[in-house]
């Protein structure tokens, strides 16, 4: 792998950078692997980048349907945060963080992580204490949480509106310092040219049609490139998780639906945080190109389209609007649609399975871009030993049938509340 | 927008109606369900990519339930009906 550096920038800049080298290679798919990861996301190629790099098993395939990082990587808000209340969460989240904070050296690959904060609003009495409430939590689970009062807010998000007359007046905001954004097409990039570096083999354009399975245990798959053989099989395609346990035989506790979020036209920068709120369901930052990225709730039923609807978009709209009245003379200028894999109790699932060798990696809800570096980390540990590291012994599948749901909103079993 | 017929109110606008869930998933008997059946009936979905029923409720409207077939791929809306009635494939 070429080491990007301001020397080598310097050198190539001589030659009018006309001898950059390919970041990661386009091989055909070998007749077997010992280890095949379905989906090229974020998530699958983190997982390929950890096993080889933590677990040195570089004999790994990540097939992908479509491009690399084309689906829910390349789709989402870039929010990066660890603000839960329930310890498996939080400290799963938190060590996640952790990963984002040192990911660019890590992978010499520049993931332009920015800690600029996500505040939560409170905008109303029993909010507050239970914002204050959830930051404890995160304090006790060694994460960072600050309540600010609502003059502190303003003095974040100048653009708020704090007064009484607001729609949803605001009373407060749980702060974490050290969350912020990230470059979500670089996290995969990033990932795919560390992976590829080890030995990992990225295949795209190879849709996964099939899974064998024979005497109780994984032998390989079918794709539209032919049989490839494997050992064992582990799933990281974001919503369509269910499609592809279909394949071997099981039904989950998933149910899928799409997200969608917009983009204003760009501005002049004017929000320098993450604000997000828990009344309206709305999340809100600015990206370096000055749109405003805006996303809100599911459309709220089942769907596996790409796409949404439009009252949807409207909602999200008028909740920015209520507390940023200043943004009503933007124009929208994009909106598109993710395919969300909505867990029973709102939490994700990184588990074996009771077919010998399938691992799944799903359930993400709304929140699967923030976990990225986690779940490659704690998936590629699950893989490679054949039992989960301790940060997602909590996320097994089983956990439905015992009763150990992890609920953080207490919505119970209706995925598209969470 | 969704339009939506309702089999009691007619074509009405998406926004008339609260989503209510898969319709496949069967309340098990009270005597004699087991624990396996009650948590495949709470938990676990079919999910398909393709044709699904589900449960709309009107709650803009009439406030009943009705069941719809819709392609979950390209949101077209295959047939609707009350929650018993046994709905058309489209296939024709």
């Amino acid at each position: 792998m070429q080491k990007y550096s301001i020397f080598s920038l310097a050198r190539n800049a001589l030659t009018s950078h006309e001898n950059w080298g390919e970041a990661w290679r386009n091989p055909d798919p070998k007749q077997e692997y010992d280890v095949i990861i379905i989906g090229a996301g974020g998530h699958g190629l983190a997982t390929a980048y950890y096993l080889a790099k933590n677990h040195g098993i570089t004999n790994v395939a990540v097939l992908e349907k479509g491009y690399l990082g084309g689906g829910n990587t390349g789709r989402n808000t870039t929010i990066v945060r660890a603000n839960y209340l329930l310890p498996e969460n939080e400290l799963f989240y938190e060590h996640s963080l952790k990963l984002w904070e040192g990911l660019s050296q890590d992978l010499n690959f520049n993931v332009m992580f920015s800690q600029r904060g996500v505040i939560n609003l409170a905008h109303t009495d029993a909010q507050v204490d239970a914002h204050q409430r959830r930051g404890n939590a995160m304090i006790l689970n060694g994460a960072d949480g600050v309540w600010l009062n609502k003059h502190e807010v303003k003095a974040r998000a100048p653009l708020l509106d704090i007064s009484d007359r607001a729609r949803f007046p605001i009373k407060g905001g749980l702060l974490q310092p050290r969350a912020g954004t990230a470059r979500h097409d670089a996290v995969a990039w990033g990932f795919a040219r560390g992976a590829d570096a080890r030995g990992v083999d990225i295949i795209q354009n190879c849709e996964v049609t099939g899974i064998d399975i024979e005497n109780g245990g994984v032998v390989g798959v079918q794709t539209s490139r032919g049989a490839i053989k494997a050992k064992k099989i582990g799933t990281a395609v974001a919503g369509h998780t269910g499609h592809i346990a279909a394949m071997a035989e099981m039904r989950l506790p998933i149910e899928s639906h799409v997200l969608q979020a917009m983009v204003s036209e760009p501005v002049k920068p004017c929000l320098d945080t993450v604000v997000t709120s828990g009344a309206t369901h709305t999340y809100i930052s600015q990206s370096d190109k000055g749109e405003l990225v805006m996303g809100g709730d599911l459309d709220l039923y089942n769907s596996y389209a790409q796409r949404g609807n439009f009252p949807r978009i409207e909602e999200v709209v008028a909740s920015v609007i209520s507390m940023f009245p200043a943004f009503s003379r933007l124009r929208l200028m994009r909106t598109w649609g993710g395919v969300m894999d909505m867990s029973m109790d709102g939490s994700p699932i990184i588990t074996k399975t009771d077919i010998n060798g399938f691992y799944i990696n799903g359930g993400w809800c709304y929140g699967g871009f923030k976990a990225t570096p986690g779940s490659g980390w704690v998936y590629a540990h699950t893989i490679a030993n054949d039992t989960p590291h301790k940060l997602n012994e909590g996320f097994a599948l089983n956990r439905f049938e015992r009763g150990y749901m992890i609920d953080e909103e207490g919505s119970g079993a209706t995925p598209n509340a969470h | 927008m969704l339009e939506i017929t309702c089999p009691y109110c007619g074509k009405r606008a998406q926004k008339e109606f609260t989503y209510a869930g898969d319709a496949g998933a069967e309340r098990p008997n009270l005597e004699t369900g087991t624990n396996q059946d009650w948590f495949e009936f709470v938990y676990l979905r079919d999910n398909p990519r393709g044709l699904h029923d589900e449960l709309w409720h009107h709650s803009a409207g009439c406030r009943r339930l009705i069941k719809v077939r819709r392609d979950v791929v390209t949101h077209e809306i295959i047939d609707t009906g009350a929650p018993s009635d046994s709905l058309s494939t489209g296939a024709s």
